[in-house]
């Protein structure tokens, strides 16, 4: 199936455009080109008609003022600057949309590696390289990257963000018109960089539904990493019953105190940070003993773990 | 007769033989004499010849990528070549042409000459400087014969210093070097402003380009120690395992892309002010008109060389930078269109009510205009967050920095090159075959890179190799639009060379205009000028336009 960006037509001069936020950027770019018509277009009539009017050999009234005008020169500095800073203003408001996904968005898990993606969905159903979602529902993905900076890129949302190696980054739509648009890597990865793209399938929320079942899964992430949890003993010391290390339960957003005295926000990143390196900043309150499981957990399980704790603080849990 | 002229031999007038120094192209013709000279004016050509070589280099690379993308499945090349090509044609051009190209060759030749001194404040470090630029290149030639690189000319880690299988390590030692090439003509051409200046030249009193020069030559010192300090650390960590950028080393890979673009966005001034300052000598030249508001202008290189250390950020508004330091780079990408405005209508004014003359210099200048202005304007749109949100790392950008880079600079560079060339070589170059030269690469150079416009809004990823299909008619069309660009540049190439034999001979002033360069013979002698000149004139003094009507 040929995706629906540029309506598998070679002649399409602009993209489709599949969610809200992909229309208000279409809006902000058209609006920024009439202005930057508008400001160049008497410079390049003016060029030329100069350079015709005022050609050497032709008759002329060439006469002008020696003093250079400091008003002239304020008035192009300043009215060019305050017209493009109400784009600035436009862009950066869209931008805070784009750049905070609502609380309640639908979390997907993402690992980049080279050269391909791994999408997990919260009830555990795994794609490589292609994506599913239902339409009119707000999608977090939370990525990560496993070798080198990628970066997830949906043209048809109007939003990309990189893939790091060492901590979560966030990228959040919500699309309303199902249908099916390309994703790439847009960050330079390697050989086969050009070839680590797939496809979103954006659909009805009945289909997304019926998709689930049939893509399959026999437990959530959350659940994959309450296995992990138990079969690494992490127990032992985080049950809230044993008192050796921080309880688990109600972690996950929460401020946590550090033994140097400054508080952090128990986030994605911080968590995963801590099962690696448990040895730095550690927590207020506790002997740090945790030992790394720095090469002992692949990128997939320590997203598990992550999301089994995120799962505790959940009120269905 | 203005007052300039009182303290000016008459280039017209016919000196007795053995009164006139020989030339400093004739002076002595041996081999040593080119490599072990100290004359800014031969390190001048040395660099020329150099940079132009490798500017066939990029060029070769740059049309063997357009080759690879006429088909969008990748069949011409691997992807590991095709990789190995854009890498290559970024290294060369951004720093063994770009960066060098106007400062290294018109800066080295002219800076003395129009400030009226007899070489640069120290002319054997500037002879070493060309050295440094050499060893450099030769890693770079190494790291091409033994296999090319394939890290972009970027360089972003961990790919660079653990996944990538390419010669990384003396293709950076190549770019480390030629840094320091880059710092002591900086020096060297700062140093040279501040002391050489001839009686008279004060500061407001220098060509547009001596402050082009002088604001570069700021940036080459402050911003290139960054890059180099950055590069050593990539090979610290790529050779010996230190972890500085790998998190798997206990490194942070966002680290490089501040450090990378901390010195890349300033190096993005030190390829454009100097271009801005020939385009600035061209307009008055052949508008026969002072440059209009001359220190608004020349206020604006010095404003431009310090804005564009504080906008760095903008090159990672998609990598988790947060949000109140994106807003902050963004709004202060919004102020460097400012200075660039200010150039480009005092440019528009000084042409208004001059004496215009359409040779090839100033068609260049015209061409640059244009598309420096749509260069500069796309800048602004990628500096608008939810704008770059979309566009970051698409061919939009490729094109946008092309119209800058190419539109720009090189526009400058051809066009600074016919209008010193009577001065360099003492032999003019045949106009109607530079006019054809300048149209066609004017021409060429739009149809390569419109397109690329479009298929970055429409989301095609640069560095692709293999592309979705639907791109793929845009893409011949650039890939048709670099062919034609690549004719245009033979022009220049071809009958510059041809005009050094049969080019007919030059005068002292060819094209009436004012500036010290324009006051000694062409080529110059040796030490620039026979008596010291004295300056009582303003820049740029060419006599208000009595009205005409016929």
């Amino acid at each position: 199936m040929t995706p629906d960006d540029a309506g598998g037509h070679p002649l399409a001069l602009w993209p489709a455009a599949a969610s809200l936020n992909a229309h208000e950027v279409d809006h902000l770019i058209l609006g920024f080109t009439v202005v930057t018509l508008l400001l160049t277009v008497p410079i390049f009539v003016g060029i030329t008609y100069f350079a015709l009017r005022y050609r050497v050999g032709r008759a002329a009234d060439r006469r002008h003022g020696e003093g250079r005008d400091v008003r002239i020169e304020l008035l192009w500095m300043l009215i060019p600057f305050a017209l493009t800073l109400g784009f600035f203003l436009w862009g950066a408001m869209i931008f805070n949309t784009e750049v905070n996904p609502p609380a309640d968005a639908m979390q997907i898990e993402a690992i980049g590696r080279q050269w391909m993606w791994k999408f997990e969905h919260p009830g555990g159903q795994a794609e490589i390289n292609d994506l599913h979602v239902p339409a009119r529902q707000d999608i977090k993905i939370n990525m990560i990257s496993q070798d080198v900076i990628h970066s997830l890129y949906v043209p048809a949302l109007r939003v990309q963000m990189e893939t790091l190696p060492d901590r979560y980054t966030q990228l959040w739509f919500k699309a309303d018109r199902p249908g099916v648009y390309r994703l790439y890597c847009s960050e330079y990865c390697g050989t086969d960089h050009s070839k680590m793209d797939g496809e979103l399938t954006v659909m009805s929320p009945a289909d997304f539904a019926k998709w689930l079942v049939q893509a399959g899964s026999t437990q959530s992430l959350a659940a994959v990493g309450a296995r992990l949890y138990v079969a690494y003993g992490c127990g032992g010391c985080h049950d809230a019953k044993s008192g050796i290390a921080p309880s688990l339960a109600g972690l996950y957003g929460s401020a946590v105190r550090l033994a140097g005295g400054s508080t952090v926000v128990a986030d994605d990143t911080w968590l995963r940070g801590k099962i690696l390196n448990p040895d730095s900043d550690p927590v207020a309150g506790y002997r740090q003993v945790m030992p790394s499981f720095h090469g002992v957990l692949k990128e997939d399980d320590l997203t598990h773990i992550v999301a089994y704790i995120r799962s505790l603080q959940e009120p269905t849990q | 007769m203005s007052p300039s002229d009182a303290v000016m031999r008459d280039p017209g007038t016919p000196r007795p033989t053995l009164d006139r120094p020989a030339d400093y192209l004739h002076e002595e013709h041996t081999l040593r004499s080119w490599f072990f000279s100290t004359d800014h004016k031969r390190i001048g050509l040395l660099y020329l010849a150099s940079i132009t070589a490798f500017f066939v280099l990029g060029a070769i690379a740059a049309g063997l990528v357009r080759l690879a993308l006429i088909v969008p499945n990748g069949q011409i090349f691997t992807s590991d070549t095709y990789n190995r090509l854009f890498t290559m044609h970024g290294v060369i051009m951004v720093w063994f042409f770009l960066i060098p190209s106007i400062p290294s060759t018109f800066g080295n030749f002219l800076l003395p000459l129009m400030i009226g001194a007899k070489d640069v404040a120290f002319p054997r470090l500037n002879l070493l400087s060309w050295y440094i630029f050499m060893t450099g290149a030769l890693f770079t030639m190494i790291t091409l014969v033994i296999g090319g690189v394939d890290t972009g000319w970027t360089f972003y880690a961990p790919f660079s210093t653990t996944f990538s299988n390419s010669y990384v390590i003396p293709a950076l030692i190549g770019v480390i070097v030629v840094g320091f090439s880059s710092i002591l003509t900086g020096l060297n051409f700062v140093v040279t402003v501040h002391k050489m200046r001839c009686p008279g030249m004060t500061w407001f009193r220098m060509p547009i380009f001596v402050w082009t020069l002088y604001a570069t030559s700021l940036i080459f010192l402050l911003a290139t120690p960054v890059i180099t300090i950055a590069l050593i650390l990539l090979v610290m960590e790529r050779a010996f395992g230190i972890g500085i950028f790998d998190p798997r080393l206990g490194g942070d890979p966002v680290l490089f892309e501040h450090l990378f673009w901390f010195y890349s966005h300033p190096a993005v001034y030190i390829m454009v002010l100097p271009g801005m300052g020939v385009i600035t000598e061209l307009v008055a030249a052949f508008s026969a008109k002072k440059v209009f508001g001359y220190r608004f202008v020349a206020y604006a290189s010095i404003a431009l060389a310090s804005v564009t250390f504080l906008v760095w950020g903008h090159h990672m508004f998609v990598n988790g930078q947060s949000q109140l330091a994106s807003t902050v780079f963004s709004l202060l990408s919004f102020a460097v269109a400012v200075p660039s405005a200010v150039k480009v209508y005092n440019w528009t004014a000084t042409i208004h009510k001059g004496s215009i003359r359409l040779d090839t210099p100033m068609l260049y200048a015209m061409g640059y205009i244009g598309l420096f202005v749509l260069g500069g304007l796309t800048g602004l749109f990628l500096a608008t967050l939810a704008i770059d949100a979309h566009l970051h790392d698409t061919y939009f950008v490729v094109a946008h920095f092309h119209y800058i880079m190419v539109g720009g600079t090189m526009l400058a560079f051809l066009g600074g090159l016919h209008y010193w060339w009577p001065k360099f070589t003492g032999r003019m170059y045949p106009e109607s075959w530079g006019r054809v030269g300048a149209a066609l690469i004017f021409i060429g150079f739009n149809v390569t890179f419109f397109p690329q416009f479009i298929l970055g809004y429409l989301g095609m990823p640069r560095r692709y190799h293999v592309y979705p299909p639907e791109f793929q008619l845009l893409n011949i069309m650039s890939s048709a639009g670099a062919t034609i660009l690549a004719v245009g540049y033979f022009f220049p190439m071809t009958y510059l060379i041809w005009s050094l034999w049969y080019g007919r001979k030059a005068p002292a002033n060819p094209w009436n205009a004012k500036g010290l360069e324009w006051t000694t013979t062409s080529p110059p002698p040796a030490h620039n000028f026979t008596i010291t000149p004295i300056v009582d004139f303003e820049p740029y003094d060419y006599p208000n336009q009595a009205p005409e009507i016929v």
